[in-house]
C-alpha cells in the first residue's frame, strides 16, 4: 500500500478505527480500561477483536496497576479512561509509571469542555494538564482526524524507545463528544 | 495439606505469626523462577531482606497496586507463577481488584496477605475493619474461591505448596505480629524495574 493508499484510507475510516489500526501496528494487545460513553464505539472495537486482550478495571489506577506489570513482562498495554478518571491516577503515576520509567499509554476522553453539561466534568478537565505537565509527562491533545495516526504511531514509538508515559487527550472536536440529552 | 481443612479457621483463630519468618518460608518454595511482588512498605522490606531474587519486585509507592502489577505480570508471562505480597491496609485500598482478578481468573496468580491490622509504617494506627472486616471472606466474595486463613506455619507452607501449581487465582491470608520489618529495600525505582525485567527475561542486552 502506498502511502498516499494508506492515508486515504484513514481519512475514510472512523477516529477508534485509526486507534484500534495503530495499536495493532505497534503490538499494543493489552486493553485495560474504565468506561467512557464516547469511547463506547472504541472499546467495542477493541473487543471484537481477537489480537486484543481487553477488561475492565474498577478503578484506573488499577488499570494502570495492571499495564504496568504486563509491560514488565514483556506485553504492551494502553489505558482508556475519562477525564474524570484521569484525576485518580496522579498517585501512581507519580510514585509508580514515572519513577519507574514505564511507557504507559494513557487514553483520556476528555470531557468537561465544549458544551459539558456535567460541572464536576468541567473543574476535573482544568487540572488534568496542568498536572501531566507538572510530572512531564507527555500530553497530546488530539482534535484532527487527519493527525490522529501519525501523532498516535509515533508517540507510541517514542514513549516505548523513551520508556515514558504518554497521555493522549481525544478532544471532542475528533470524537464528538458528549451532549447533552435533556 | 488441603485446602479442606481451612474452612473452620477464621481470622479470630488464626495463629499470630511474623512476617519476616513467612516470607523467608514462601521465597524457600519459589523453584522454578517465580515473580513476586512486594507491595508498599514491610511487605517490600521483608521481601528485600528475604534476598534479593532478579524476580522479585519492590512496590515503593502506588500503594494497593501489588495485586494489579502481579495480575499484570501473570497475563503477559501464563507460564510463569507470579505472587503479590500485600498488607492488610493496602489491599483495603484496592479491594476491587479482587473482583478483576476473580473476573479474568488467572491460572498462575497467588495473593498473600499480611495481616497486622494496623498501618504499621505510619505509627501503628488500626486498619478500618481491623476487628470486624475478614479478607478471606471479602476476597471469596469477589469470586476468588481459593481463600483461606492459614491456621499457623505449617498450613502456610501447604497453602503456598497447594497454590504454586497453580489453575486458578489463590488468596493466601496470615495474621502476622506488629514486628517491623527487618531491612529497608533500596529505593532505586528504576535499578528495582530493569533488574526485574532482565530477572523476567523480558528485557536482555545493554
Amino acid at each position: 500500500m502506498t502511502k498516499t493508499q494508506a492515508q486515504a484510507q484513514a481519512q475514510a475510516s472512523a477516529w477508534h478505527e485509526i486507534v484500534v489500526a495503530t495499536l495493532k501496528a505497534n503490538d499494543v494487545r493489552l486493553i485495560v480500561y474504565v468506561p467512557d460513553r464516547v469511547f463506547t464505539p472504541l472499546i467495542k472495537a477493541i473487543h471484537a477483536d481477537t489480537f486484543f486482550t481487553a477488561f475492565p478495571a474498577t478503578r484506573e489506577e488499577e488499570a494502570l496497576g495492571i499495564i504496568t506489570g504486563a509491560w514488565m513482562g514483556g506485553l504492551r498495554g494502553a489505558v482508556l479512561m475519562q477525564t474524570s478518571g484521569f484525576a485518580t491516577i496522579p498517585n501512581a503515576l507519580a510514585s509508580l509509571v514515572v519513577p519507574s520509567q514505564i511507557p504507559a499509554l494513557i487514553f483520556v476522553s476528555e470531557r468537561g469542555t465544549m458544551g459539558e453539561f456535567n460541572l464536576g466534568q468541567a473543574l476535573v478537565c482544568k487540572t488534568m494538564r496542568p498536572v501531566l505537565d507538572s510530572l512531564a509527562v507527555e500530553n497530546i491533545t488530539i482534535t484532527r482526524h487527519d493527525e490522529l495516526a501519525f501523532i498516535l504511531d509515533r508517540s507510541i514509538k517514542q514513549a516505548v524507545a523513551t520508556q515514558a508515559p504518554v497521555t493522549f487527550i481525544l478532544s471532542p472536536l475528533l470524537t464528538g463528544g458528549k451532549v447533552f440529552e435533556g | 495439606m488441603s485446602t479442606k481443612s481451612t474452612g473452620a479457621i477464621g481470622a479470630h483463630n488464626a495463629k499470630v505469626m511474623n512476617r519476616f519468618d513467612l516470607t523467608k518460608r514462601l521465597v524457600g518454595k519459589l523453584k522454578r523462577d517465580e515473580a513476586v511482588i512486594g507491595g508498599i512498605g514491610n511487605a517490600n522490606f521483608d521481601l528485600w531482606a528475604s534476598g534479593q531474587r532478579p524476580q522479585n519486585f519492590y512496590m515503593l509507592g502506588s500503594m494497593g497496586l501489588a495485586v494489579p502489577i502481579a495480575l499484570g505480570v501473570a497475563l503477559a508471562q501464563p507460564r510463569r507463577h507470579v505472587l503479590a505480597l500485600e498488607g492488610d491496609g493496602s489491599l483495603l485500598m484496592q479491594l476491587g481488584c479482587l473482583a478483576t482478578v476473580a473476573e479474568r481468573a488467572p491460572k498462575n496468580l497467588t495473593i498473600v496477605v499480611w495481616d497486622n491490622g494496623i498501618y504499621q509504617i505510619t505509627g501503628s494506627q488500626p486498619t478500618p475493619g481491623a476487628a470486624t472486616a475478614d479478607l478471606v471472606a471479602i476476597a471469596r466474595g469477589a469470586g476468588i474461591a481459593s481463600s483461606a486463613w492459614a491456621a499457623d506455619e505449617d498450613e502456610f507452607d501447604g497453602l503456598v505448596v497447594s497454590a504454586l501449581k497453580g489453575g486458578a487465582p489463590n488468596l493466601i491470608a496470615a495474621r502476622i505480629d506488629n514486628k517491623p520489618a527487618v531491612a529497608t529495600t533500596d529505593r532505586d525505582p528504576v535499578q528495582i524495574r530493569e533488574r526485574f525485567m532482565r530477572g523476567l527475561g523480558s528485557k536482555s542486552g545493554h
